[in-house]
């Protein structure tokens, strides 16, 4: 099939950027969208010019790393899929797709479609984790988790991280990110030592990072590859109340 | 006091500010709508022209009329703040950005559509308000002896281009109110499995009584004097 594509071109962070037009054509109809951005980038090498960087690394749909807005959609038009996973039998012969990276302040442009999104790393750094003694590992049929807590605290911990949330919220908000760690781990007893002092770190990480707030418009839920639901966001909402009001310091 | 401050100014304490605020003044309404409608008793305002001197002669009224304007004006300056966060969050636009049919039009436009109602706030305020309170010789009094708000009222609602101004605000809110119910108790961290549905439910059925009964008198008074 033929398609005609519209990429994002940015040199560096301080580059201003720009639209790039390629024709592309017989590009199987089976190939996922980042093979097809494989041909376009050996196109390039051949024809001697920069090829197009963009983030990749598991092409399973699980690592978090892809990160391309495809027409207007983060991840692409497909629910519940990330860039890898999507292929070009989706897209019509002949159709002109536009390509952006992950518009955000606290996600910049490093160069063309790759934007770093070490804030999120800095959030996790924040509290996004648990206290392990070391020593022989516990029983772990001694600790009880309830089988409801157990699967919403699996469902939160499906996000891989990939900022989709981010880039499709009006706002650039982190919320469903930051939520869905939050969630996963005051879902389970293993979370709870450091429950109050999570919430609030990951929020003033998030905040310190110039992520927008929510306005509730569920975008993040939609753009989701791993369709993390907003219900985290309102879970996030009650532990920070009540860690704010409840922690003592 | 770093407590304090992280449930006032952070991006979650901002939310929770702006959604007590705005269910307050989703309170507010119910007594608006419920003291306008007595404007629709054939009684030529006797009833409404006594609620409305018993509303400005009671002192706890007049506190809460206090505590309405710091509301409104909480949640007015709160939603700048966030608008500018927001913005300042996303330097750089997309070209091209696809609609959702998950995500409604109002969620997406809560700020625009509080503009128009700050734009009829602030006339509203000026017409009837601004009068009644502080200039009521300009209204007259009824044969009962009260300042004739009823009056001034009717007057208003005789003039087409004010009460399709006074509509399409009524409009706006509705659509304000539509997304804004609901998300002001997920703002609030209150989401739940068997009650959100109720929540979602009862934010539709409360933004169609407020903004029909709203939209009713006006008509209803531009009709009777044609």
């Amino acid at each position: 099939m033929r398609v005609t594509l519209k990429v994002w071109r940015q040199k560096n962070a301080q580059d201003k950027g720009r639209f790039e037009t390629y024709e592309l054509d017989h590009i199987d109809e089976h190939a996922s969208f980042l093979e097809m951005f494989d041909v376009l980038n050996e196109k390039l090498i051949k024809e001697g010019k920069d090829p197009v960087a963009f983030d990749h690394d598991c092409r399973e749909g699980i690592c978090g790393m892809c990160s391309m807005v495809i027409n207007g959609r983060p991840h692409g038009p497909l629910p519940r899929t990330t860039t890898c996973q999507l292929h070009m039998r989706h897209f019509r012969d002949g159709e002109t797709i536009v390509v952006e990276p992950w518009r955000a302040g606290a996600f910049p442009v490093i160069k063309d479609l790759v934007v770093d999104r070490s804030a999120f790393d800095r959030i996790i750094a924040a509290g996004g984790f648990i206290s392990v003694n070391t020593g022989q590992a516990v029983e772990a049929n001694s600790i009880l988790v309830p089988k409801e807590n157990a699967d919403k605290a699996m469902s939160a911990a499906e996000c891989i991280g990939c900022g989709a949330c981010v880039a499709a919220c009006k706002n650039a908000s982190a919320m469903l990110f930051v939520a869905a760690k939050v969630s996963h781990l005051a879902l389970l007893p293993q979370g709870q030592p450091e429950r109050y002092r999570r919430v609030r770190n990951m929020v003033a990480q998030m905040d310190k990072e110039g992520f927008g707030a929510c306005t509730n418009t569920n975008a993040c839920e939609a753009a989701c590859p791993k369709g993390i639901s907003v219900a985290n966001i309102a879970r996030m909402n009650r532990e920070y109340l009540r860690a704010t009001l409840l922690a003592e310091d | 006091m770093r407590w304090l401050a992280q449930l006032f100014t952070s991006s979650l304490g901002r939310k929770y500010v702006m959604a007590i605020t705005g269910l307050f003044l989703c309170c507010f309404l119910v007594v608006h709508l419920s003291a306008n409608l007595l404007t629709l008793i054939p009684d030529e305002g006797k009833t409404f022209n006594a609620f409305a001197h018993f509303m400005t002669h009671n002192w706890l009224i007049r506190l809460l009329e206090i505590i309405l304007f710091a509301g409104f004006l909480i949640h007015i300056v709160q939603s700048i703040v966030l608008v500018v966060q927001n913005r300042k969050a996303r330097p750089v636009r997309y070209a091209m950005q696809a609609a959702h049919p998950q995500v409604s039009w109002s969620s997406l436009n809560m700020g625009l559509l509080g503009s128009l109602i700050l734009v009829f706030l602030v006339v509203h305020i000026g017409d009837f308000f601004v009068d009644s309170r502080f200039r009521p010789e300009k209204l007259g009094v009824d044969d009962q002896g009260y300042v004739n708000l009823y009056g001034e009222v009717v007057r208003a609602f005789s003039s087409l281009p004010y009460v399709v101004f006074y509509v399409l605000a009524m409009f706006a809110l509705g659509f304000h109110l539509w997304h804004g119910f609901q998300s002001a108790f997920r703002s609030l961290g209150l989401m739940h499995l068997r009650y959100t549905p109720g929540i979602i439910w009862l934010g539709k059925v409360y933004t169609l009584i407020i903004c029909g009964g709203f939209i009713l008198i006006p008509v209803y008074w531009y009709f009777k004097q044609l």
